[in-house]
C-alpha cells in the first residue's frame, strides 16, 4: 500500500483529520478537488459557534462544547507551527431576536442545550438595553438577543490554509485536481481512482463534502448527504465597530462585514438569487441601519454538507471496516475536535464513547 | 423604464450603439444600458459634446463616433444611461441600480457589448500616484480636455500608445520619453500575416503616420526596454529601465524624472458580464486573453445572449460595430421581426467590410505581444493593488498547492477588494500557471459574482 | 500634475478639497477636477497606508475612492463634479457615521 490512510477531500474537514492522523505518525494523502469544485470551506461564515447547538440532540451538543474547549490550544499549535494568522477571536456571540416568540423559543433551546450539557454550556438572555450596551448600533427592532460567552469567529480561509501548511510541516501528502472517481476495496486496502491514476492505503476516510454519498456507496456506507444552499454576501472595508459576531452579521478581521444566513434547496446550485440577497440585505439594515450606506464587493452561494437531521455523520464502515466517514456541516466548529479527538479515534489510538451517537444507524437505513 | 423588452443591449460604445440602433429600425422594442451619463463607450468617451476643434487632437477616428451616436439616438431604441448592471445571473434577470434604486428587467435576447480594458501592467513601483494607465490619459483628454502638466513618459507596447503620442503631440504636450516595452523579436513574427492585413491597409498607414509624428517631434523612444520601473517615495519621481541591445550588444540602465507615468499593454476582453450569463470563455493565446467563443452572429454558448465587440475578443471599434449590426440582424432574425433571406441580404456588406477590418489583427496582435515580464512580474512587485498582495505570496500561494486562482485567492486575499480581480486576475493566472506548468485552460481564471458594481445595502434592500 | 488644453470659455462651478474652496469646469469627473487642482492623493489605503491617485479612470480600479458628500469609498472617476460639493481625501477603511 502507498499510504496508510487516503483522505477523500481537502476541505477543512478533510485538512482537519489528516493534520490530526500525521500527528500520529501515520503516512496520509489527501486527494482534493480543483480550483472549481464546490467548496463549503470557502463559502462559509467563519463562526465557532456553540450557543443553541445540540438543542434537540444531547450528543451535539456535548459534542460542540468540547470542540468549542479545545479551540484556543488548537490555535496556538497550528501558529507556533505554521506561523499562520487565523485571526481567531473567541470574544463572545449573539443570535438576535427579533420579536417575543423568537425569543421565548431561542430561550427554550439554550435552555435544553445547558441541560444536555448538565450546565458547561453557559449562556444570557439579553434584552434590547443589554444587547445595545455592547453594541451601540443596533436599531429598535433587535428585542433581545442569546448570548454566549463560549461563541467565537475565525478567517475560515485562513484556518484551511494553516492546515494546509500543518499538513505540509507532518509531511501530508496533498493531490490537487485528483477528485476521486471510484474507490475498490481489496487486497487488505483500498484503491482511489482518479484521473490522475491510482493510489492505494490500507485505510480511507471520506471528508468530500457533497462526493460522500457517491462515494460512500462503493464503500458500503449510507452517507445521505442533504444539499443546502445558503448565501453570503460582503461589504468593503469599515473601520472596526462590531467586536463579537451575531449570526447574520459579522465584522471580519479585515473590517468587512460579512452577512448572511439562509437556506435553500435548489440542488446543486452554488449561484445566487436576487430576492433571497434582498432579504439578507433587508435584515441586516434592520438591525444595523447604518449599514443602509455600506456599499456590498460580493455576494455568493455556497452548498452546506447537511445530513438529515443537521448533525454530524461519523461512521466506520462495517462492509468495508478501514473505511471512515466525516460528513457534517460545521467543519469550521469542529475542526479542533477533527484534528485532535476525531483523528485519534480514526487512527484507533483512542475510543470515543460519544462519536457511536452520530452514526449513520440513527437515520433507520440498512444496517452498516 | 419598463421592466420587460424585447432585446437588452448592455454597453454603448460601438458596438452596443450600432446593435442598439439596427435592432430598433428591424422593429425590436429595444433599450439600450450604460453607466455613462452620454453614449460614446471608451473609444467614443464624451464624443456628443465634443467641440468641432477636439479634432485637431483626437483625430477622425474618434470623431467617427459623432455619427454613430447621432444614428443611435434617432433610432428609437431606449437609452438608459447612468445605470449600472450590478446583477446578472444565467437566469437572465439583470439587475440595474440608477441614481441609487435598484430595478430588475428581463429581456428575450440579451447583446452583451461591456468592451475592453487596459490589460494590466504590474511593474515596481505602479502603483505610485502619477502612474496611470494610457487609457486614463485618454479619458482625461476626451471628457476635461486635460493633459499632464509636467514630465510626462509614455511606456508600454501597442497601438494605442502611438494613438495617444499623437493627440498629446497634437494637444501641446511636451512628451519626454517613449518607452517601448515590445520585444525586439516581435516584427519577425509578425511579419507573415502582413500580407493578409493589406485589405486594412489604412490602419497601417495610420500607424506609421502617428511614428512618423513622434519622430519629426524628436520625441526620445527607447525600443524594446526591459527592467521598468517607476520610481518615487509618496509619488512618482523617476521612471527607470533597461535599453534593449544597441549596436554594440550593450544595454543602458537610464532614469528619467517624470510626474507623470502612463502604462499601456494593449487591451483585453471585460469578460465578467459575459461570465455571469453562464457564457463560455476560451483562452486565445494568440491574444494572451480570454475571450466569449461565438459565431458571426454573435451567438454565445448561452441561448439568449448575443456578445459583439471587444468583451467578446479584441477586434477594435469598426470592427465592434460591425459585430453590433450583425447581432442586430441575429436578434431581429430570431424574434422573428425579419426571415433568413432579408438577414443574410442585409448581412453580406457588413460581413465583407468586417473581415477587412479583423484582418489587421493577426499582424497587430504578434507584432506587439504583452511582454512577459509584466505578466509575471518580480516578487516583490504588487499585483493586487486592493488588497496590496504582491506577486511572491501568490507564487507562493501555487507552491503550496493552489491549483488555480480562486484557491490562490483564498490563501492571499488577492482579488477580494473592491475591484474583484480586474486588475489582477490575468496576472494571477498566468502565475499559477507558469509556477506549476500547467496550461492557462487548466489554470483557469476567477469565478466572478454579483454585484458588478457597486451596490449599497439599503439599495439592495429596496430593490 | 494635469492642466487643461484651453483655459479659456469654459463654464466653471466651486466646490471643496481638503477643506477648501476651488474653481472647476462643469462637466468633468470629480477624479479629474481632484487631479486638476493638483492633489498628489486621493486617499490613504487600508491595508499599507500609502497614497494613491486614480489609476484607469474608468471605474474598474477602485483606486480613486473619496469621502464626497460625507460618503466615503466613492469612485471619484464615476462622479461629475457639482456646485458646492465636498471631497475629502479617504484614510484607510471607510467610516460610516452613524447618525447623519
Amino acid at each position: 500500500m502507498d499510504y496508510d490512510f487516503i483522505v477523500a477531500g481537502g476541505g477543512l474537514v478533510g485538512s482537519s483529520i489528516s493534520y490530526g492522523l500525521a500527528q500520529q505518525k501515520y503516512k496520509v494523502a489527501v486527494l482534493d478537488g480543483g480550483d472549481r469544485s464546490f467548496r463549503a470551506s470557502r463559502g462559509n461564515f467563519g463562526l465557532v459557534w456553540v450557543q443553541g447547538k445540540g438543542w434537540d440532540f444531547a450528543p451535539y451538543a456535548q459534542w460542540t462544547g468540547r470542540a468549542a474547549s479545545l479551540w484556543p490550544e488548537f490555535v496556538d499549535k497550528l501558529f507556533g507551527e505554521t506561523g499562520v494568522v487565523v485571526d481567531y477571536q473567541r470574544s463572545g456571540g449573539m443570535h438576535f431576536c427579533l420579536n417575543e416568540e423568537e425569543w421565548n423559543e431561542r430561550e427554550q433551546e439554550m435552555k435544553k442545550v445547558s441541560q444536555h450539557t448538565e450546565g458547561s454550556f453557559e449562556y444570557e438572555m439579553l434584552d434590547h438595553n443589554q444587547v445595545k450596551e455592547t453594541i451601540p448600533q443596533i436599531s429598535d427592532a433587535v428585542l433581545g438577543a442569546s448570548y454566549s460567552a463560549q461563541d467565537g469567529h475565525v478567517n475560515p480561509l485562513y484556518l484551511l490554509q494553516a492546515l494546509q501548511q500543518g499538513m505540509d510541516c507532518h509531511k501530508v501528502h496533498y493531490f490537487p485536481n485528483q477528485s476521486i472517481d471510484r474507490i475498490e476495496s481489496k487486497q487488505g486496502g483500498f484503491f482511489a481512482h482518479s484521473t490522475q491514476g491510482a493510489l492505494s492505503a490500507e485505510k480511507i476516510v471520506l471528508c468530500a463534502g457533497l462526493n460522500n454519498r457517491r462515494l460512500g456507496e462503493m464503500l458500503g456506507m449510507n452517507i445521505p448527504v442533504v444539499v443546502d444552499r445558503g448565501q453570503i454576501m460582503i461589504t468593503e472595508r469599515l473601520q472596526p465597530f462590531l467586536n463579537l459576531p451575531t449570526l447574520h452579521v459579522r465584522q471580519t478581521a479585515e473590517g468587512t462585514v460579512q452577512i448572511g444566513y439562509s437556506h435553500e434547496d435548489v440542488g446543486l446550485d452554488d449561484g445566487t438569487s436576487p430576492s433571497v440577497l434582498k432579504k439578507i440585505a433587508s435584515r441586516a439594515v434592520l438591525m444595523f441601519p447604518f449599514l443602509a450606506r455600506v456599499q456590498l464587493v460580493r455576494a455568493w452561494g455556497a452548498l452546506r454538507i447537511m445530513t438529515p437531521d443537521h448533525n454530524p455523520i461519523y461512521q466506520q464502515s462495517a462492509d468495508c471496516p478501514g473505511a471512515f466517514t466525516v460528513t457534517c456541516h460545521s467543519g469550521v466548529t469542529l475542526a479542533a475536535m477533527h484534528a485532535g479527538p476525531v483523528a485519534e479515534w480514526i487512527g484507533g489510538s483512542s475510543r470515543l464513547d460519544l462519536i457511536n451517537q452520530f452514526s449513520t444507524n440513527r437515520f433507520n437505513v440498512s444496517p452498516n | 423604464m419598463k421592466n420587460h423588452y424585447q432585446l437588452l443591449v448592455i454597453g454603448a460604445g460601438p458596438a452596443g450603439l450600432a446593435a442598439a440602433a439596427d435592432a430598433s429600425r428591424l422593429g425590436l422594442d429595444v433599450a439600450l444600458v450604460d453607466e455613462q451619463k452620454a453614449p460614446g463607450g471608451q473609444i467614443y468617451r464624451n464624443v456628443g459634446s465634443a467641440r468641432e476643434g477636439v479634432r485637431t487632437y483626437l483625430g477622425k477616428d474618434y470623431l467617427r463616433g459623432k455619427p454613430l451616436v447621432e444614428e443611435f439616438l434617432q433610432s428609437g431604441a431606449i437609452y438608459i444611461n447612468n445605470a449600472s448592471v450590478w446583477y446578472l445571473d444565467e437566469r437572465l434577470e439583470t439587475g440595474l441600480l440608477i441614481d441609487g434604486a435598484s430595478h430588475f428587467i428581463t429581456a428575450d435576447r440579451l447583446i452583451l457589448a461591456t468592451g475592453a480594458q487596459e490589460r494590466p501592467m504590474p511593474l515596481p513601483g505602479w502603483q505610485l500616484p502619477g502612474v496611470m494607465t494610457a487609457g486614463a490619459g485618454q479619458i482625461l483628454l476626451k471628457s476635461a480636455a486635460m493633459i499632464p502638466n509636467g514630465r510626462v513618459i509614455l511606456a508600454g507596447s501597442g497601438p494605442l500608445l502611438l494613438l495617444i503620442a499623437w493627440q498629446y503631440l497634437r494637444a501641446g504636450v511636451k512628451i519626454d520619453a517613449i518607452i517601448d516595452t515590445t520585444p525586439w523579436s516581435s516584427l519577425p513574427g509578425a511579419l507573415p500575416y502582413l500580407p493578409r492585413a493589406l485589405p486594412a491597409f489604412d490602419y497601417l498607414l495610420k500607424g506609421l503616420s502617428f511614428m512618423l509624428a513622434i519622430k519629426k517631434a524628436g520625441i526620445p523612444v527607447y525600443k524594446a526596454v526591459v527592467d521598468l520601473r517607476a520610481e518615487g517615495h509618496e509619488s512618482l519621481e523617476s521612471v527607470s529601465f533597461t535599453t534593449g541591445r544597441g549596436k554594440g550588444n550593450e544595454r543602458t540602465k537610464i532614469s528619467i524624472e517624470a510626474e507623470t507615468l502612463l502604462l499601456h499593454q494593449g487591451v483585453i476582453p471585460n469578460l465578467r458580464l459575459p461570465l455571469a450569463a453562464g457564457c463560455e470563455v476560451e483562452w486565445d493565446a494568440q491574444q494572451q486573453s480570454w475571450k466569449t467563443p461565438k459565431d458571426i452572429w454573435g451567438q454565445s454558448s448561452v441561448d439568449r445572449v448575443l456578445v459583439a465587440g471587444d468583451c467578446a475578443g479584441i477586434v477594435g471599434a469598426r470592427a465592434g460595430e460591425l459585430q453590433g449590426r450583425l447581432c442586430a440582424l441575429q436578434s431581429a432574425h430570431q424574434l422573428q421581426k425579419i426571415d433568413l433571406e432579408q438577414r443574410d441580404r442585409v448581412a453580406t456588406r457588413i460581413k465583407h467590410s468586417l473581415k477587412k477590418h479583423l484582418s489587421i489583427r493577426p499582424f497587430l496582435d504578434t507584432l506587439y505581444p504583452p511582454a512577459r515580464a509584466y505578466q509575471l512580474p518580480e516578487d516583490e512587485t504588487l499585483v493586487c493593488r486592493c488588497e496590496e498582495v504582491n506577486a511572491g505570496q501568490i507564487r507562493q500561494a501555487a507552491r503550496m498547492g493552489c491549483v488555480g486562482p480562486n484557491q490562490v485567492k483564498a490563501f492571499t486575499r488577492c482579488g477580494m477588494g473592491p475591484c474583484q480581480g480586474c486588475l489582477c486576475g490575468s496576472t494571477v493566472s498566468a502565475l499559477v500557471a507558469d509556477e506549476t506548468g500547467a496550461s492557462m485552460e487548466q489554470v483557469g481564471y476567477f469565478r466572478v459574482r454579483p454585484p458588478f458594481k457597486p451596490i449599497t445595502l439599503g439599495e439592495l434592500a429596496n430593490t | 500634475m494635469f492642466r487643461l488644453i484651453d483655459e479659456t470659455s469654459v463654464d466653471t462651478l466651486k466646490l471643496s478639497i481638503e477643506g477648501r474652496e476651488y474653481e472647476v469646469p462643469v462637466g468633468i469627473s470629480v477624479a479629474a477636477a481632484v487631479l486638476l487642482c493638483g492633489f498628489d492623493k486621493v486617499r490613504n489605503t487600508p491595508v499599507t497606508d500609502s497614497p494613491r491617485l486614480p489609476y484607469c479612470m474608468m471605474g474598474i480600479c477602485f483606486d480613486c475612492l473619496m469621502i464626497i458628500d460625507g460618503v466615503p469609498n466613492q469612485q471619484a472617476c464615476q462622479l461629475e463634479v457639482r456646485e458646492n460639493m465636498t471631497i475629502e481625501v479617504q484614510q484607510g477603511a471607510a467610516e460610516l457615521l452613524q447618525e447623519r
